[in-house]
């Protein structure tokens, strides 16, 4: 697990935790939808995750959105998956970014709390391989098909990054 | 807010966070600064609109919001068309920031008077080559439908590429007043800036501004007959309404 600071948003260190072969997303799927308090956490499915810059890009965009209280769905970790979506449908949003019962490869982000805590949580619940959070990893993970299809890009590589960005950026405007 | 008014306006999160901030310039809209975003290796540029405290605040909030979606929904269908412009990497219309991708460079400005202080040394084919890019750089810019509205040799960086400085990529920069229109007189206009600027902050090389022209008119089709209406611009000037 790492934890990532954000520049500018110090205050909310975000703990980021990266899984290969995850075996049980249907159950940690269920404890979102349950609302299970102990289960807040930001899944998202990383084949359709470009670069660690857009995950945290939504991140940003997510935490300050808290800041000024202007949240669209309901906390902060759900807003981070929102964020992603080029569009204004949460639950949109939460099907194409959001883990699925067959995900396999997740990334999970807490916003806050004990690192240490979040990292014996996570390993204890998450039936899966923890990987290094890096642009390559992800590279191997990735659904360039999906991505394109979702932001409507030529190409899901870095150079769609920018666009991407940008229209997660302009969104709700 | 005068440009030296005490302590500057910044938005949260800037306001409470360690990160430093570095005031690059003020102009009579927004304040630049260079910091990091994201990541602390990633070096941004952070494009702040304060509150005018002389307008209605109702007012003020609206024209904030209008001027810097406008500015990033430009860049944005920069990047996606693949014109070179700095990324948007986030923004908040609300408080008014917009953080973009740092350009690391120096402006053409600063490369012309570069040029001229080393006694012209490099040559005029070299200088030829520099205002040929940035002619291309505009046409291009103008074949998407995007018209910049405020061209002048400082709102260009000549990207720095490795070790060879003054030798890379235009990009067009600063697009607070870019507007989206499709009209020859909106691009027309947008060279008569061009031209009229660059003839006063580079006198001595005003002759060789045809080249920028001539690569122009090479770069889309229709550049033709944007520099032909270019000639009734330079007639009258570039308010053609003569309204306000």
């Amino acid at each position: 697990m790492e934890v990532i600071t954000l520049p500018h948003l110090e205050q909310h260190p975000l703990s980021v935790c990266l899984f290969r072969n995850v075996q049980n997303a249907a159950f940690l799927r269920q404890q979102l939808l349950q609302a299970n308090h102990d289960f807040e956490y930001a899944f998202l499915d990383a084949s359709v995750l470009l670069s660690r810059t857009h995950v945290l890009a939504a991140c940003f965009r997510a935490i300050t959105d808290v800041l000024h209280a202007r949240l669209k769905s309901h906390n902060v970790h759900s807003e981070i998956v929102f964020a992603l979506s080029p569009n204004n449908n949460i639950a949109d949003s939460f099907r194409r970014f959001g883990i699925s019962d067959q995900s396999t490869n997740i990334l999970a982000i807490k916003v806050g709390g004990d690192a240490s805590q979040i990292e014996a949580h996570l390993m204890q619940h998450v039936q899966g391989t923890p990987v290094l959070f890096t642009d390559a990893t992800l590279q191997t993970m990735r659904d360039p098909a999906r991505i394109r299809k979702i932001y409507r890009v030529d190409v899901a590589s870095k150079e769609a990054e920018a666009f991407i960005l940008g229209t997660m950026a302009l969104k709700g405007s | 807010m005068s440009p030296d008014s005490g302590t500057p306006y910044l938005p949260a999160p800037f306001t409470t966070s360690p990160t430093p901030l570095t005031l690059i310039t003020r102009g009579a809209e927004a304040a630049l600064y260079k910091t990091t975003f994201l990541t602390p290796h990633q070096p941004c540029a952070l494009k702040i609109r304060p509150p005018k405290p002389w307008r209605h605040p109702t007012l003020d909030a609206r024209l904030t919001r209008q001027r810097i979606l406008a500015e990033a929904r430009a860049l944005v269908k920069c990047g996606r068309e693949g014109v070179r412009v700095p990324q948007v990497l986030g923004m908040s219309w609300e408080e008014g920031w917009v953080a973009l991708e740092w350009i690391a460079g120096r402006t053409v400005k600063d490369v012309i008077w570069g040029w001229r202080a080393e006694g012209a040394e490099k040559g005029d084919a070299w200088l030829r080559g520099l205002l040929g890019k940035v002619g291309r750089a505009v046409g291009l810019l103008h074949s998407i439908g995007v018209v910049h509205g405020d061209l002048t040799s400082s709102n260009m960086i000549v990207e720095e590429q490795g070790s060879t400085a003054g030798e890379g990529e235009i990009v067009l920069i600063d697009f607070g007043l870019a507007t989206q229109a499709v009209q020859e007189e909106d691009r027309a206009v947008d060279l008569y800036v061009l031209e009229r600027a660059f003839g006063s902050t580079h006198p001595r090389e005003e002759a060789l501004f045809g080249v920028v022209l001539e690569a122009y008119a090479g770069s889309y089709k229709g550049a033709k007959a944007t520099l032909k209406r270019l000639e009734d611009v330079r007639m009258r000037g570039r308010k053609k309404s003569m309204i306000g």
